[in-house]
Formats: structure tokens, sequence, C-alpha cells
């Protein structure tokens, strides 16, 4: 647009940004202009990613692939749709969820509000950390040889012989657990920590225990940022493959470990969205890279899903914030 | 608990803080208006030779203090930052306890019974607590009252049973015709002075027989000092008020009785005017006449 600017106007953004430009000193300007450079660059990164998978994705997701059941084939015509994965992947994040919410926001609050025995607090502490830095490939690892224990024959199925085959959603859900352990503990964490000490004085103050104050004071102020780390949990949980592939068995389909209905799915094998993409991607042992890119697709639009929850979450959080 | 008559508002400090003038603005000479103070009601809070160790400081950081608190007055804690008086202040309701390391010694006796014999919830019910920062909880101004109210976390007993005793609190804190029209607001929205109003409120909602204030307005503007100085005015009918101070003007304002402390020790105890204009300390004249602080 050319619009003819009136006589005497103010300087365009652009000149003025030029005339302080001018006043800077070179090294200063080379820092910064690296800074853009390198931010355009991940930008760029990120974008190309996005525009990729979603140029490959669009073009092979449709309905009839969500809806319905993989099967197998030598050929892409033939292997079906991504239900299975989808399911696997909402059932695992689910039930992972479901186990490490509590267990997060428990030893949080334990280590926080009563830090006592302290060496103990500082063992648990430490613990969580060596978690979140440990490769789930590690994690799964060791969780297949503790769910491959007779004592847990009941979490999937049995070979004749009474070996116990370790792969479940039972199993995979309780491993995956551990994955979103740290970041729901550690957001959980720093926002109690974060409670001004005269919060909870005022409870005190008032004659309320220590419990009634963590109830009816310290959750609801908190509960915004266990939202957050719920979600980069779930996040996690939704794009991890290794523990998949151990522990899930990344069967085709959904095979139920037992006659029992529900729990027998509980109890078998199955697979997610991530460990679907890496046996059909074309560079692994897949067959269907078509299907392989779809899947990615759907994943990361899950992923950006839970993102935006986190966004919309933190940013909701604004107006009732606590004196600090 | 026995009713007693409110005071007589002390005529002599009341509406000219700053004025060391013999004769008060309604030409009352002061030993006179000091003859017209009114009669104490019964002590409540006795402090009995109480010392508070902190881990690791070297000094105590309440050494050997003896105090009573009187029903129906306010005593003003007074004395440079450090010298002990928010110390002393919380371990009148075991509050201190919370800090780790903290050792108390000597006696703290309510209505007779040491306070270590008394229940602790109980006890901070009946000792109640206004801090420095305003600290309403993130909920609704109506649930910030009933909180108080309700025992421990249960959600019982409901909304139309608490309402009384909610609006009751909310009136005995002036906050009442500011915020009927909607008790469901969250209390954060509140301003300053209306916030510190509501955790009056909420530590009233509680029938408490003795309030602590921890620099109760610090934290606020002028005007809304000057409301909740009427309402310790008020409000000391009922009470025993003890309240810690920075602000020495406020002490002569709100004080009935005013303690001086310095590095730990209670230096100096006396009727508010006595204090200001008769010091027996040197140590207290400097202090209220400017010289450290």
């Amino acid at each position: 647009m050319s619009v003819p600017s009136p006589v005497g106007a103010p300087r365009s953004r652009w000149s003025r940004l030029r005339g302080e430009l001018r006043l800077w000193r070179p090294l200063d300007l080379v820092g910064v202009a690296s800074a853009w450079l390198v931010g355009a660059l991940l930008v760029l990164v990120a974008a190309s990613l996005l525009i990729y998978m979603g140029y490959k994705g669009l073009q092979y997701v449709n309905l009839d692939l969500l809806v319905s059941r993989p099967q197998p084939g030598s050929d892409q015509s033939q292997t079906g749709g991504i239900l299975d994965p989808i399911i696997g992947t909402l059932l695992i994040i689910v039930i992972a969820t479901a186990i490490a919410l509590p267990l997060a926001v428990g030893a949080a609050l334990w280590i926080v509000e009563y830090g006592r025995p302290r060496w103990l607090a500082r063992v648990v502490e430490s613990g969580i950390e060596v978690i979140a830095g440990a490769p789930s490939i590690a994690i799964a690892i060791f969780g297949l040889a503790i769910f491959q224990l007779p004592l847990f024959s009941w979490a999937s199925f049995s070979a004749d012989g009474g070996g116990v085959f370790g792969r479940s959603f039972i199993a995979a859900g309780v491993v995956m657990s551990l994955i979103a352990v740290p970041s729901i503990f550690a957001t959980t964490r720093e926002a109690l920590l974060s409670v001004p000490r005269h919060v909870r004085e005022a409870s005190f103050g008032l004659g309320k225990t220590r419990w009634a104050t963590i109830r009816r004071v310290l959750l609801p102020t908190v509960r915004p940022d266990i939202a957050t780390g719920t979600a980069l949990g779930m996040g996690r949980i939704a794009g991890d493959t290794a523990i998949i592939v151990l522990l899930l068995g990344a069967t085709l389909q959904l095979q139920a470990g037992s006659d029992i209905p529900g729990i027998g799915t509980l109890q078998g094998t199955g697979s997610t969205l991530t460990s679907y993409v890496y046996n059909n991607s074309p560079t692994g042992e897949g067959n269907a890279p078509e299907k392989a890119y779809a899947a990615a697709f759907v994943l990361m639009l899950l992923i950006i899903g839970l993102n935006l929850l986190v966004a919309i979450i933190g940013r909701r959080r604004a107006g009732n914030d606590l004196p600090r | 608990m026995a009713e007693f008559p409110p005071p007589v508002r002390r005529i002599s400090s009341e509406q000219t803080p700053n004025v060391v003038d013999p004769t008060n603005r309604n030409g009352i000479p002061e030993p006179i208006a000091r003859a017209m103070a009114p009669a104490y009601g019964p002590e409540r809070l006795r402090i009995d030779d109480v010392s508070i160790q902190y881990a690791g400081a070297a000094r105590p950081a309440v050494n050997g203090v003896t105090l009573p608190v009187r029903q129906g007055e306010v005593l003003a804690l007074i004395g440079p930052s450090g010298c002990g008086k928010t110390t002393l202040l919380r371990s009148l309701n075991r509050l201190v306890e919370l800090t780790p390391g903290a050792r108390r010694d000597g006696r703290i006796l309510l209505d007779g019974d040491d306070v270590d014999a008394i229940e602790i919830t109980r006890l901070r019910r009946r000792v109640s607590m206004i801090f420095q920062q305003p600290n309403p909880f993130p909920m609704s101004i109506f649930d910030n009252v009933a909180y108080a109210i309700r025992e421990q976390a249960m959600r019982r007993p409901g909304r139309s049973v608490l309402m009384p005793r909610v609006e009751k609190a909310l009136r005995r804190a002036g906050l009442w015709d500011e915020v009927a029209d909607d008790l469901g607001r969250p209390a954060l929205r509140l301003s300053g002075g209306q916030q510190q109003r509501l955790c009056i409120a909420r530590a009233l909602a509680v029938e408490p027989d003795v309030l602590l204030m921890d620099e109760p307005c610090s934290a606020l503007d002028p005007i809304s000092t000057g409301v909740v100085e009427d309402l310790i005015h008020e409000l000391r009918a009922n009470l025993a008020i003890v309240i810690v101070t920075h602000n020495l003007a406020q002490a002569r304002r709100v004080g009935d009785h005013v303690a001086f402390m310095y590095l730990g020790d209670l230096v100096e105890y006396a009727p508010t005017e006595e204090l200001f204009t008769n010091p027996r300390a040197d140590r207290t004249r400097d202090y209220v006449q400017g010289a450290f602080g």
C-alpha cells in the first residue's frame, strides 16, 4: 500500500530504528544480529517440520483411516487404518496420568509442606531427578524385568510353561507414569514454594491443621500449575516410543490378555501412534510410509493440542494470582 | 465471656496524633485526661518471662519479657527492626513454632491456662492473627470468611447456616456495605485496604478472645490505614488486642499501653501518653524522639 504520508508526519518506525542503531556499539550490534539469526533459524526448523509433516500427513489422513483398524498386509492399500494406535495412545495417557498425578502431587506436597524426615525427602527428590534424566529405554527395560516376575502374572498373559509375558497396557501404563512424574512434580513443587509463607500462616492462624490448609488453600492455589505440569507430562507420554515397544508389545491390533471384558484389554497388548510410526516408517522395517506420515501427523496434532491446553491454562491463572 | 462496657476513647491521643501538647484538643489537661482513661478489663493474656531463641543466633530474639494483655485494651509493641517484637507476637498463638529451630522458654497464660496445654487449633481460634501483608485466600469473599468458621477441611455446615456469621464478621470489620452485593467475587480483586479488612473479618469470624496484629497497616495507603485504625478502636471493647507497629504515630493513636523493645529486651512498658511524653528510660526517649530507629 502506498499511501502518501501527510506533511510533517512523525518519522517512520524504520528510520527511527536506524537512527537508534547508529548509537549502538559494533559488538552489541553483532550480538543482537546473531541472536535474531539463531532465533529465526529455530523458527525456520520448527516451521519446516510442521509444514512438511502437515503436507505429508494431510495427503494421507482421511476419516476412513482414523476409524478403521490396522490390518496385516504387504501393501499399503491393505493395511487398514490407525484406530487401534489412537485408542492405545489415549489408553496409555489415561492410565499413566491417573497413576502419575496423585504420586507426583503427593510427593511435592510432602516435600514442600512436611519435608520430614529430611534425608528421605532428599532421597525422593533426587530419585525423581534421576528418573527425569534417565533415557526411557533404560526405564523400559527395568520395567520389563519387573513385570516379568511371577508376582505380576495378573498384569499380562502367561505362556503355558508359566513364563510371564510382561507386556500389557497395565505394565506400559505403570512404567509410563514415571515419565510424567518429574514434570508434574516439578511444576507443583515450584508453585508450592512460590506461595508466600504468610498465606499458610494465615490459615494456621485460624486454627486450621496442615491438612486442612493443604486441601482448602494450597491445592486450589496451585491447581493451574498442576494442570500445566500434567499437560506437559501427557505430551511426554504420548511421545514416548521405547516403553511402548518394550512394554506394550507394539502389536498391530489390540489383543486382549484374558476373556474378562475391559480388564482383558488392559492385560493385553497393543500399540500407540509412536510405535505405529516406528513400525511403518520408511527407514525402519516398515512398508507403509504413507500411513506412518499420517499417524505422525495425528500424533503431532495431539501434542500441539496438549501444548495449547497448557497455554490456555497458563493464561487463565493470571487474574487469580496471590499477592507475592 | 463477660461483656465489658466499651471503654471511653482516650481523648488525648485520638485525633491529634503527632502533637505533643500538655492539653488536648478539648482543652482538658493531660493528667486529667489520663485519669479519664478507661478502666481496663481483667487480664486475658500474661506473657511471663518469655525468651525465644532461634537456632544459630548469637543472642535470643526475645529475652525474658513479662507483659500483661488486658481485655478492652490495645497493647502496642514498638521498637527498631529486629528487636523481637514480631517474634514475641508470633509466640502468643504459637506460630513461632513453625520456624525450625525456634525455642521458647517461659510461660504464656491465656485466662490462666498455659498456652502449651491448650490444643493448638483451639488456641489459634482464641488468639487470632492479622498479618503485615493482606493475605486473603484465593477464593470468594464469602468463602474466605466461611473457611475460618468451618471445622477444619469440612465443607459443612452449608451456606445458609454460615451466612449470618459471615455477615456479622464482615460488619464488625466494616466491610459489609462495600461487598454485600457480590460476596461471590474473588477476594483477590478487592483493594489492598479492603483485603486487609477482609482478613480482619476472617480473624474475627472465629470469635477470638485476643487479636494479634503484625504491622497491619504497613502495606496500606493512609486512608485505608485510618479506616483500619478506627476499626481497632471499635474492636477493643470486646477484645484484647496486641499490635506490632513500626509507626510511632500509629502506636500513639491506637495504643492504650505501649511496650518498647530493644534487642530482645523489654525496655519500658507504660500507658501510651506516659511513654511518649515522659519516658523513664533514656533509650525509650531517644527512640520516641527519633534519635534512632
